[in-house]
């Protein structure tokens, strides 16, 4: 598919140039021309008020071709390990992989590279059917080359129709290649993850545009269709004791590595580990205007018990350290309680916390996007409400 | 030691607003910059030139008016700057786009070719080590720390969860920065200058040898079917009342909940 705009029907009117999210449309010689930024993503054909601009089929796919895409049919998940251990990602996605596997009718598939038996079998637990292992030593430690190659020459041999993996810094590394060798699409950073009821293609939906807005990627021409997705965004599935499955072992032949993990050094920061595992998070926006509104916002985490965190405007501004973003660029976390103190709401922000239970949000302006993910809207001055809610709160705890 | 350095000119999305009628963003007077993370791969490729001597080439694939974020690059120091514009690249994912990208390299040559570790308009993060594979060189994600450059050996630390990998690999590499990694410079007067006479080296399809089925929108095996401003929350409700009395139906709620 491809957008063109028909210059005999153009009148210059200049209503598509601002509808288009990409910035992919011109101005030439008093009409309109699409440049190399068009996602193809369709929103000008309706803005345009003389229906100058259309869509044109790029070719559709021959009998062959469809033949080899449905030679593909399993969901594959690559299970990440850590010191042996699986993580906890590779659950989650365990949990979604079920889901559009039962969807299909088809098998779940797991990877694990560097770990053993014992693992395997917690996969299987977990809702594989079936977990190829490659328990090779040297496969322990993290390494783009061989983990790719490896990853690559399985999706070969099993053909899923879906590749699934963590969007943690090792899945955000490697995968890239992997989707590179084999010549297929990725997605990174997916919220979402669907089947399509009618064309069984998978549905990804993720945030575009510095996360400012929520975009459906398709890859209806290739397999896998491969995606990454972000811890906690994902539900675990169920857990069964007694659930069996087949393990399938694979050596690492003569793959070879051109890069070379020295030392792995350990480097834990509180606040990290805080905001992850913290009940209640109450997070700084914009709209705290400095240190002194950031100040406010500590003591109210303290009264609570909680963490603070920030959306990216505050730490761009300087007023809060990098460790406490919440968001696409910062931490994904999912709280009991986040209130969000002087937060628009960007996308950006909302994929970062928008699993939390429930979400207060404080804010001056009412049309503030934040308030259509929140359980609770205020709208107000944070200036007078927090110091209002940090004193009845500590009232109550001291109570 | 030739070093090419890749760089997207974005729209600074910090700016960008979605127009709540239409759901479409507002991009009106919203700043073109160049990708904040690729300043600090600029950054870490000027010093290695400054140290072992050298040539820096900044590189983007974009519409002829990204060629402003190249002289940006030069006037900070880079040498030279090629700016591969085409309409054929059109569409491109980020599959095609690093496709692209490695034929134009192969075609420069480099001993290390620096990306950003992603883009603040696609956040994707995939385009340095797919460029890498379709290179058939060795990547390193995430650098923070630079420790050791020779003539065919590199030494880094890579940021990880909980900690960082120190790292070597043969050269030619692709490394893909974070921002730890590096202040960036700000433009010298004489790099200003510089920048203002320089001359853009433009390639196409024709220039970098391509496949024609593997670029743009043709060669992207991904496809953005939809866009859509996200759902609002179905139990939401708004406490009003003076600001008193709002602390008080939310610590109420919140009781009701046991939260407190």
């Amino acid at each position: 598919m491809s957008v063109v705009v028909r210059p005999e029907k153009c009148t210059g009117c200049e209503t598509c140039l601002a509808s288009c999210p990409f910035d992919a449309i011109a101005m030439k010689d008093g009409k309109a021309i699409i440049n190399e930024y068009c996602n193809a993503c369709m929103t000008c054909l309706s803005v345009c008020p003389e229906g100058a601009i259309i869509e044109t089929e790029a070719g559709t796919l021959s009998v062959e071709q469809r033949q080899k895409l449905e030679d593909y049919k399993d969901v594959l998940v690559f299970a990440e390990q850590k010191d042996g251990k699986v993580v906890s990602v590779s659950y989650e996605l365990l949990g979604a992989g079920k889901r559009l596997s039962s969807e299909l009718g088809t098998k779940l598939l797991a990877v694990l590279l560097g770990a053993g038996e014992t693992e395997a079998r917690e996969l299987i637990k977990w809702g594989a059917d079936k977990v190829i292992v490659c328990s090779d030593p040297s496969l322990k430690v993290f390494n783009d080359d061989t983990y790719s190659e490896m990853l690559a020459r399985i999706i070969n041999e099993h053909k899923p129709s879906i590749v699934l993996a963590g969007a943690t810094p090792v899945g955000r590394s490697f995968i890239p290649r992997v989707a590179a060798k084999l010549r297929t699409g990725l997605t990174a950073d997916c919220t979402s993850l669907e089947i399509d009821r009618e064309t069984k293609h998978l549905l990804q939906v993720r945030p575009a545009f510095g996360g400012n807005i929520m975009a459906t990627i398709l890859c209806p021409n290739y397999r896998p269709q491969m995606a990454t997705v972000r811890p906690r965004v994902m539900k675990k599935g169920e857990y069964n004791a007694d659930r069996t499955g087949e393990i399938i072992h694979v050596s690492l032949d003569d793959i070879k590595s051109r890069t070379k993990v020295i030392e792995f050094v350990k480097e834990v920061s509180e606040v990290s580990v805080n905001l992850h595992e913290a009940e209640i998070i109450v997070a700084a926006g914009r709209g705290i205007g400095g240190e002194k509104g950031y100040k406010l916002l500590q003591e109210l985490a303290e009264a609570l018990g909680g963490s603070v965190g920030a959306s990216r405007a505050a730490v761009d501004e300087g007023w809060v350290p990098y460790s406490h973003q919440v968001g696409q660029t910062g931490k994904t976390v999912n709280p009991k309680i986040y209130i969000a103190c002087g937060i628009s709401g960007a996308v950006q922000h909302l994929v970062g916390m928008q699993s939390s239970d429930i979400i207060i949000a404080i804010n001056k302006n009412p049309e503030a996007p934040i308030f259509n993910v929140a359980t609770y809207g205020i709208v107000g001055d944070l200036f007078e409400i927090i110091p209002l809610l940090t004193r009845k709160i500590r009232e109550i705890k001291g109570a | 030691m030739n070093i090419i350095v890749c760089i997207k000119q974005v729209p600074d999305t910090a700016e960008i607003r979605i127009n709540p009628e239409t759901n479409t963003l507002m991009r009106e007077g919203v700043p073109s910059i160049i990708n904040p993370f690729d300043l600090h791969a600029i950054e870490a490729a000027i010093q290695i030139r400054e140290q072992m001597g050298g040539k820096v080439t900044v590189l983007t694939m974009g519409p002829p008016q990204a060629e402003t974020s190249l002289r940006e690059a030069i006037s900070m120091g880079a040498d030279e700057a090629v700016l591969l514009s085409d309409k054929a690249f059109a569409g491109s994912d980020t599959w095609a786009t690093s496709y692209t990208l490695a034929q134009a390299i192969k075609k420069l040559g480099a001993d290390i070719v620096f990306c950003g570790k992603q883009a603040i308009d696609g956040d994707t993060a995939q385009v340095g080590p797919e460029t890498a594979e379709f290179l058939g060189i060795p990547h390193i994600s995430y650098i923070r720390k630079i420790e050791d450059v020779k003539d065919n050996y590199i030494r880094v630390e890579r940021l990880m969860d909980e900690g960082y990998d120190i790292v070597e690999s043969s050269l030619p590499v692709l490394l893909t920065v974070v921002r730890e990694l590096n202040v960036p410079r700000l433009p010298s007067l004489k790099g200003k200058m510089a920048a203002k006479k320089a001359e853009i080296k433009k390639m196409g399809m024709a220039d970098i040898g391509a496949d024609e089925d593997s670029l743009g929108l043709k060669g992207s095996p991904t496809q953005v079917r939809n866009i859509f401003a996200p759902e609002v929350r179905a139990e939401r409700k708004m406490i009003g009342g003076t600001p008193e009395e709002q602390v008080d139906s939310l610590i109420k709620e919140l009781k009701e909940l046991t939260c407190l």
